[in-house]
């Protein structure tokens, strides 16, 4: 009698099984704020998504900090831009997270400008030239046709590391597009007064905006990329905005604001401040509203004398 | 090319034609075959044109399609790194070289350096090192992918008196999941905080005196280190490290066990966006035989001591860091601290090879050292560290340096620092050093 009761409870905990709840979500590390809002979007409840930079950081200098590094060890999926932005920090993580499924080539590890066509491909690679990206330039978040691409690629790389929850990362692929296609063509409306709008950039960050927006770049603040603008230099943009003037002048939200500021007060123009990435302003909070604030930005300066 | 040709024809046409008239009907069958040859000659000439000509297009095609990279639709590929040459996976390792040198003024003679109530291994690299222009050491590391389940480094110091020695040299995994990585080869321990840390990252141009005394500097070791990471959202490493023992407290000796066994524990987190911590605690065993300890007698002489026993030593580390909003590129500060405790018993030796004067010795030795650093301005740093040692003696060895450095990049960086240091009983010593300290090639990240 007491070795079928003993058999009785491993029995019924298997039967038990089948009705237990569903398995648990699929935990996420995104590097910044912008896929980690992609994969929300694409994931819902089905993923735990963390984010290691805030919008207020620059992703170049970010350090392996503990709390990194214990993240990584539990995720399933890490969501980065690639394209060497996170060369700083993100193989240190992976090398001291201990973690199989998330190193350089797995399927855990994606890597989004893979998945774009990338602009300011270097014609010579050298460190005297500033902080040059080998594979071109590596912000690609400013585009939405770009986040399109990506979420494509995503929502396959979720389906692939999920498989039992295929049909549900397909379904919100499918409404994320068809949101993603209608705000696109009510942003291409939107912003038919920027074409052709000439504008100075304080670091190179925004080569994909203009060439979605039909801006034009006449000149930046930074002499290289990465070194941060000196007076001389300022100076130089200055005269140079004489012979080709500029309507605005753009920085991030991570970015010290007084170049702009300076070039703003000495040039007459307005100094934009865009978010760049989800969480860089009051009305960026996810992907949508990050792109209806940075084009309310650009047409209030735009439109402005 | 062509234009004399018909002309020369039509010469040759002319001559043909002042034949006198009995060859006319030959000369009219030659009209014949000549404007034959001429018309396929023409032709022939003309298809070549054509050829070259369509050659041209092709080739002005090519170069114009060069530069304009044609992706109409994204890559399947998981991986497609568009730069091999520049990616550190890719199949030529990751190189690079770190180039350092230092201008040192010194009141003291830094030959005769000592920290008194200290016996410091024979030949360390301690105290100030030499005086005026010097070369430090040049660094070259190599690091890549060896397979899909390890990973490989080297760091090789080549010395200005040109000898070479391997810092660093060790295999790691890359795929053992569960939170373990398993090292093996020579590398630097993975006690307390800056003992990890290569010298070309320090905040100051040399290291802590409690270092100096009872890690020899930098403890590394060859050896196997095993760390797990604890699968919770705290970090929390524990680490495991056997190894030969060969450099101080240890001694290399003929043994078939392990001379040296350390156990490591960390933790850390964040607190907010702006600050981030990490502290932990480590112990290291290590065992010595005949291990030469530098002394002097009572009459000032140079003797050496010869220490055979076990070593332990304990080290409690904490760094705590902050930028604002968690953005370091304008101004952050990082404040460290680190105390160490060394207890050896055993036998001495006193004035081995001299008077030869054997007993059992105990002795315990702890020292702490606090240091800060605050970037003030993008690439402006200045640092304040002070330090002490608490010797059996009554004498306190004190030392206090201020560090300003700019780095004009995150691989440049130009250092002048001022110290006080009091190691030595009665000879205070005020040093000033100048520094440089750049890095060429892919060097990999550094750690936290």
């Amino acid at each position: 009698m007491n070795k079928s009761k003993l058999l009785c409870v491993p029995l019924a905990a298997l039967l038990w099984l089948p009705m237990a709840p569903a398995q648990a979500a699929l935990r996420v590390l995104a590097c910044e704020p912008e896929w980690g809002a992609l994969v929300q979007e694409l994931g819902g409840a089905l993923v735990e998504v963390a984010v290691a930079t805030t919008a207020l950081q620059d992703p170049h200098h970010i350090q392996a900090k503990p709390s990194l590094i214990a993240r990584t060890r539990n995720a399933d999926l890490v969501v980065c831009t690639g394209a060497e932005l996170e060369v700083g920090w993100l193989p240190l993580l992976l090398q001291q997270s201990g973690n199989a499924k998330v190193q350089a080539g797995q399927p855990g590890n994606f890597a989004a400008a893979d998945h774009v066509r990338k602009l300011d491909l270097p014609a010579q690679l050298d460190r005297s030239q500033g902080d040059v990206h080998a594979a071109g330039n590596p912000h690609i978040q400013t585009d939405p046709r770009n986040i399109a691409l990506v979420a494509v690629a995503l929502s396959a790389r979720l389906k692939q590391i999920d498989p039992a929850n295929a049909a549900a990362y397909a379904r919100a692929q499918a409404d994320f597009s068809q949101r993603w296609q209608q705000a696109m063509a009510r942003w291409d409306v939107q912003a038919v007064p920027l074409k052709g709008l000439p504008v100075v950039s304080q670091h190179k960050a925004f080569v994909y905006l203009y060439d979605w927006l039909g801006l034009k770049e006449v000149a930046v603040l930074e002499p290289k990329p990465g070194v941060e603008p000196t007076a001389s230099h300022l100076q130089g943009v200055l005269a140079s905005l004489k012979a080709t003037p500029a309507r605005m002048v753009l920085f991030a939200a991570y970015q010290d604001a007084r170049p702009s500021d300076w070039l703003s007060k000495n040039a007459g123009i307005a100094a934009v401040k865009l978010p760049f990435t989800v969480g860089g302003s009051e009305g960026a909070k996810d992907l949508f509203g990050l792109f209806d604030d940075t084009l309310s930005r650009l047409l209030a300066a735009g439109a402005a004398r | 090319m062509i234009k004399p040709l018909p002309a020369s024809l039509a010469l040759a046409f002319v001559y043909a034609m002042g034949q006198p008239l009995a060859a006319r009907a030959d000369s009219a069958a030659d009209i014949a075959t000549l404007r034959a040859e001429m018309n396929s000659l023409r032709s022939a000439y003309e298809a070549r044109m054509q050829a070259l000509e369509q050659r041209l297009q092709a080739a002005e095609k090519a170069t114009a399609a060069l530069p304009a990279p044609a992706v109409p639709s994204p890559p399947v590929a998981a991986t497609a790194p568009a730069a091999l040459a520049a990616s550190p996976s890719s199949f030529n390792p990751a190189l690079s070289l770190i180039v350092s040198g230092l201008y040192a003024r010194t009141s003291q003679d830094p030959s005769r350096y000592r920290i008194s109530g200290v016996a410091l291994p024979v030949g360390a690299e301690a105290g100030p090192g030499t005086r005026g222009f010097s070369l430090a050491e040049t660094e070259l590391g190599l690091s890549a992918s060896i397979d899909p389940w390890w990973r490989g480094a080297a760091i090789i110091a080549l010395h200005a008196d040109d000898r070479v020695s391997v810092e660093e040299a060790y295999v790691q995994t890359t795929a053992l999941g569960a939170g373990l990585t398993l090292k093996a080869g020579r590398f630097f321990s993975g006690l307390g905080y800056l003992n990890a840390q290569h010298a070309h990252r320090w905040d100051f141009v040399d290291n802590p005196l409690a270092y100096q005394a009872m890690l020899g500097t930098q403890f590394g070791d060859d050896g196997v280190q095993l760390t797990w990471l604890a699968p919770t959202d705290q970090f929390i490493q524990l680490g495991m490290e056997l190894g030969r023992g060969r450099s101080f407290p240890g001694s290399d000796g003929s043994r078939n066990g392990a001379g040296m066994l350390a156990l490591t524990a960390h933790t850390g987190a964040d607190l907010g966006i702006s600050h981030s911590w990490r502290a932990g605690l480590s112990v290291l065993n290590a065992k010595a035989s005949d291990q030469a300890l530098a002394d002097v007698d009572a009459l000032g002489n140079g003797i050496t001591n010869a220490f055979s026993g076990r070593t332990r030593v304990w080290v409690a580390d904490a760094v705590w860091k902050w930028a604002p909003n968690g953005n370091a590129t304008r101004t952050h500060f990082k404040l460290q601290g680190e105390w160490l405790r060394s207890t050896r018993s055993g036998s001495l030796v006193q004035d081995a090879g001299g008077l030869n004067l054997a007993a059992p010795y105990s002795a315990s030795l702890s020292g702490w050292y606090v240091q800060g650093v605050y970037q003030f301005m993008p690439a402006w740093r200045l640092g304040l560290r002070t330090e002490r040692l608490d010797p059996a003696g009554a004498y306190r060895p004190t030392k206090h340096s201020l560090m300003l450095d700019f780095n004009a990049s995150e691989f440049s960086r130009l250092r002048l620092q001022l110290a006080q240091d009091r190691s030595r009983q009665g000879a205070a010593d005020r040093q000033v050093f100048l520094q440089y300290q750049m890095s060429l090639g892919a060097h990999g990240a550094h750690g936290y």
